[in-house]
């Protein structure tokens, strides 16, 4: 069964479905939204059941031709890193949809609108995760930029249409920059037995050495600035800030990841020498935006700015253990991307739910909340510890992972990026004590608690942020197979620990 | 004296140009004896009815490949058909727009203000001489990319250029500004002409031969004198090169799209463009191809300079017309990439992207008719803010025109950028590639930056309205959009069917 094709055929009907019904039913067009989202995702734990783990091939397999001109094929297939990527879209999704029940009607357009450009984005998210043709891929990762340019700039609030600007412009150089890689590849690849698009058979290219770096740079700027990686991670606050919470998550939960499982699939498949040249300095950058998007989240004012630049740290840990090249390192970088999504999602969806209860993003404004809105106190509460990697939630596990693989290759990094972890309680107990606890702030004395539909929304969060801190296996047997192959094909071999170990 | 020896014609091959031209016939016939009431619809029957019948004279002539359909000064090849039909499809959709007669002058040739001015408007007159005139620039249009010597390439320049020259007078409102600028093209597209004769001349003396053949003989040969050559070859491409509108020879470009009525400017700016290209394309494909040293560094400087240069300035625009003919600058930088390619890939990639922008300007310039307020057309930008709101799918349309012309993936506009840059980049040319991707991320800034303003804006005070669009102009409208998403999303039929027929024969 085509499982991929359906999955990402899924959201698209949908989309279509609520686009022929009439402006006035926006209620009806919620709830197709939702139902359509929680569709996929069923059908995307059906693929993952499937899906066998020990098997490193890619799986799930559909390759027809495209465009037969230039050797363009729509290929797609998954391995374990693709997968539970996938699996964290289709998870967050109607989460996202659930919990921002009423956060399209801020917006220019109608609420129909809205949910159209949350599906086709959901799609093309899924196809930006199981292209295996590079080609595809491009289209995809930049034609995703359209429906999320609506999304902040239509529905969002504030200075919002400069901050889609500013993101698309961004995005959209980068992107650039990975065309002319791509033609390049494709030239070469015409000139080495025939044009092609397919990554198996483009990481075998023979290219000098020169080339191959300048192309790297080429992938690697676009992803650095999809990451975001410091210093290409200037438009992610503003957007952040400007997007409605929903589209937040989706932006730094999902898009974002595509950043980083660029780095994965693309650097470092196509191009292993240049890999290795620019590691230490891709190195450094990831320990640069550990600290400083730690020190500018504690010096945030905002609390959607804050949240922002939390996961600008939290990127550059996933970027460290991509290339620290360990078996290790990848695992808790994949394992981490996948955490990240649902630990960025209930800060951004609890944050969202106390701004439109205030009317305010600023952190100072709140205070005391415990008293007035227990439940919501506490999920925030809890979101924020799982941010912060606390020992038996999910971000623990693989900010663990993460620097075990580094400390073996490269200790120095290690331990300059275990700073982040003392920065990162910085950052969220003093936002949770200013906001949460101490006396109620005058004018907060009658906000409402969570509701129904937000308890609904939030608790698969959370669960999972429990469930997998406490025990990841499910997760970790998905990925380490498909981790533990892309560092043979890269020609590394994990480093023995130096000590221990008998 | 020589004995005269009667041409021989293949009248089936030519059979696209002469229907045509006998089309535009029957136009300044109807313009002279029929009467007044009728004269509107017969134009616009006998304009569109020649068109198809001409598209169909060229789908049949397809696969017939002839070096001899008229004494060796036209070829008739897969390049030349293929850009014959673009040029045709464009040329109807850009009919249709003309038909909407609320944009042309009563009387052109009255003064400005003056009296007779103003009694023709009274009247109600209509002008319907303009049907005729786009059918004698089709017809130019059609012989110049097919045209295989250099007297009839000339020939065919000004029978497509002097109608221009007058379309661009035609304007109903700011008539001044539509004068000028007819004017200013006559004076500037006159000066071109005579810089291409010049060009034509040396290479008579070069080769002493005006056919492509004999030039491209003479240049294998390499016997000739070579100053002579790069004489010929500069000053016939500064005349190429000024009616594909590339710096430094574009400066007539922004006024004329500016004062020309707008539905001339749409099919001024897209099929005028596939003709010069495709003219160039087989002069430099053929007989300059072995020379390539004395042209291809020039040609990247000039590809260079054209796409950095209209990127740049577009942005300082503030009226839409404007906007469109830097944006249209931009892109015959990206078309010159092609031309410098000098590959088949270059070949089918020119083609390819000619017909995807040219349909594209025609839906762009359809939408630019359509929003309008009690004076006319509205193009100063600042007006067109909040179009989204009140018309969404007018500014949808454009805004797909708009992504197009940035080449967003899953547009015709991606496609065609990434086959025109790849051929360029097959054939070394890797700095004209790189100069191309960048100048396309600061063109995307104005692309979006009008999205903007349609999409997040809010409307101003005084509201400009959309007229609800005329039949033929929606079709033009609608058609556009079509072929632009799907040209985006499933080229395959149309890669395929260039690659198959687009052979240059000699």
């Amino acid at each position: 069964m085509n499982y991929l094709t359906l999955i990402m055929a899924i959201p698209l009907f949908g989309a279509g479905f609520i686009a022929t019904l009439p402006q006035t039913k926006s209620l009806l067009a919620k709830q197709l939204a939702l139902a359509t989202t929680l569709i996929a995702a069923v059908a995307t734990i059906l693929m993952t059941i499937k899906f066998e783990r020990s098997n490193t091939a890619l799986q799930f397999i559909e390759s027809y031709d495209w465009i037969k001109a230039f050797g363009i094929k729509y290929a797609v297939g998954v391995d374990g890193i693709a997968l539970v990527l996938i699996l964290m879209t289709a998870l967050l999704a109607p989460i996202v949809v659930l919990a921002g029940w009423n956060e399209s009607e801020g917006g220019r357009w109608s609420t129909k609108t809205f949910y159209i450009l949350i599906l086709i984005l959901q799609t093309m998210s899924f196809g930006v995760f199981a292209a295996t043709d590079v080609f595809l891929f491009y289209v995809f990762f930049e034609a995703m930029l359209v429906p999320v340019y609506f999304l902040i700039g239509g529905y969002g609030s504030g200075e919002r249409s400069a901050a889609a600007v500013k993101f698309l412009l961004y995005s959209l150089f980068g992107g650039l920059l990975m065309l002319a890689s791509i033609i390049a590849l494709y030239v070469i690849s015409g000139e080495q037995g025939g044009h092609t698009f397919n990554i198996a058979a483009l990481s075998e290219l023979e290219m000098s050495s020169t080339t191959q770096n300048l192309l790297f740079l080429g992938f690697f700027i676009a992803f650095a600035i999809k990451a975001p990686l410091f210093p290409f991670h200037t438009w992610l606050p503003d957007a952040a800030k400007s997007a409605t919470p929903g589209t937040s998550v989706l932006l730094l939960g999902v898009l974002d990841k595509v950043g980083t499982f660029g780095m994965i699939r693309y650097c470092l498949a196509l191009f292993p020498e240049a890999t290795k040249t620019f590691t230490p300095l891709i190195i450094t950058l990831s320990l640069i935006s550990i600290v400083y998007g730690a020190f500018l989240a504690i010096g945030a004012k905002d609390i959607k700015r804050l949240i922002a630049y939390t996961s600008i740290s939290h990127f550059g840990f996933i970027t460290l253990g991509i290339f620290a090249m360990t078996t290790q390192g990848h695992s808790g970088a994949t394992l981490y991307m996948f955490n990240h999504g649902f630990s960025t999602a209930a800060l951004f969806l609890v944050a969202g739910w106390m701004i439109s209860r205030r009317g305010s993003s600023t952190i100072a404004d709140f205070g005391g909340l415990q008293r007035v809105t227990p439940i919501m106190a506490w999920t925030f509460f809890i979101a924020g510890l799982s941010s912060l990697a606390l020992p038996g939630l999910s971000s623990f596990v693989s900010e663990f992972l993460v620097l075990v693989g580094t400390f073996t290759r490269y200790p120095v990094a290690a331990v300059i990026a275990t700073f982040g972890i003392v920065l990162a309680a910085l950052y969220i107990l003093i936002p949770v004590q200013r906001a949460l606890h101490g006396p109620t702030t005058p004018g907060n004395e009658n906000l409402a608690d969570l509701n129904l539909r937000e308890k609904v929304a939030i608790a698969p969060v959370i669960a999972v942020i429990v469930l997998l801190g406490f025990y990841p296996a499910p997760a970790l047997n998905i990925i380490n197979p498909a981790a533990a192959h892309v560092i043979t094909q890269m020609g590394f071999i994990d480093p023995a620990p130096t000590h221990g170990g008998k | 004296m020589s004995e005269f020896i009667s041409p021989v014609l293949s009248y089936s091959l030519l059979s696209p140009i002469l229907v045509v031209f006998a089309g535009a016939i029957v136009g300044v016939l109807i313009e002279a004896f029929a009467s007044k009431s009728i004269r509107p619809i017969a134009q616009i029957s006998v304009a569109i009815g020649t068109l198809v019948l001409s598209l169909v004279q060229v789908w049949r002539i397809r696969n017939s490949g002839s070096t001899t359909a008229a004494m060796g000064s036209v070829i008739i090849d897969g390049p030349g058909v293929l850009l014959q039909a673009s040029i045709l499809i464009i040329a109807i959709l850009a009919v249709f727009l003309i038909a909407d007669t609320e944009n042309f002058a009563a009387a052109a040739a009255a003064i400005p203000g003056s009296p007779e001015e103003r009694e023709s408007i009274a009247r109600g007159q209509q002008v319907t001489e303009v049907f005729p005139l786009t059918l004698f620039a089709v017809a130019g249009m059609l012989l110049f990319p097919v045209a295989s010597d250099l007297i009839t390439l000339f020939v065919a320049l000004e029978v497509l250029s002097l109608p221009l020259y007058l379309m661009a007078g035609l304007s109903r409102r700011r008539r001044l500004l539509s004068q000028e600028s007819a004017l200013k093209y006559f004076l500037l597209g006159a000066f071109s002409s005579a810089f291409f004769l010049f060009g034509a001349a040396y290479l008579y003396g070069y080769s002493g031969s005006v056919s492509f053949d004999g030039i491209r003989n003479a240049v294998i040969g390499g016997t000739g004198n070579d100053v002579f050559l790069l004489i010929g070859i500069a000053f016939l491409s500064i005349g190429l090169l000024f009616k594909v509108g590339a710096v430094p020879f574009h400066a007539w470009s922004p006024d004329v799209y500016q004062g020309a009525p707008t539905p001339v400017t749409a099919f001024m700016a897209a099929a005028t463009k596939v003709a010069a290209f495709g003219a160039m394309l087989r002069i430099y494909y053929t007989s300059f191809a072995n020379a390539e040293w004395s042209w291809r560094p020039l040609l990247v400087g000039i590809a260079i300079i054209t796409m950095v240069f209209g990127s740049l300035v577009a942005i300082a625009q503030r009226d839409v017309k404007r906007m469109l003919a830097y944006s249209s600058i931009a892109h015959a930088g990206f078309l010159l990439t092609g031309v410098i390619a000098l590959n088949k890939a270059g070949l089918d990639a020119s083609i390819y992207y000619l017909f995807a922008y040219g349909v594209a300007t025609v839906g762009a310039f359809a939408v630019v008719t359509l929003v309008r307020d009690s004076a006319g057309e509205v193009t100063d930008l600042n007006r067109w803010a909040g179009l989204g709101k009140r018309s969404p799918w007018v500014a949808t349309s454009f805004a797909t025109f708009l992504l197009a012309f940035a080449g967003i993936p899953l547009t015709s506009g991606f496609i065609g950028k990434f086959s025109i840059f790849s051929a360029a980049y097959e054939s070394g040319s890797t700095a004209v590639v790189i100069a191309g991707v960048l100048s396309s991320a600061i063109a995307a800034f104005f692309y979006i930056r009008v999205i903007v303003l349609m999409f997040f804006s809010d409307p101003l005070e005084d509201a400009t309205s959309v007229v609800i669009p005329s039949a033929l102009t929606r079709i033009t409208v609608l058609f556009s959009v079509a072929i632009t998403i799907f040209l985006g999303v499933f080229p395959s039929p149309l890669l395929d069917f260039i690659s198959n027929i687009a052979i240059f024969i000699r």
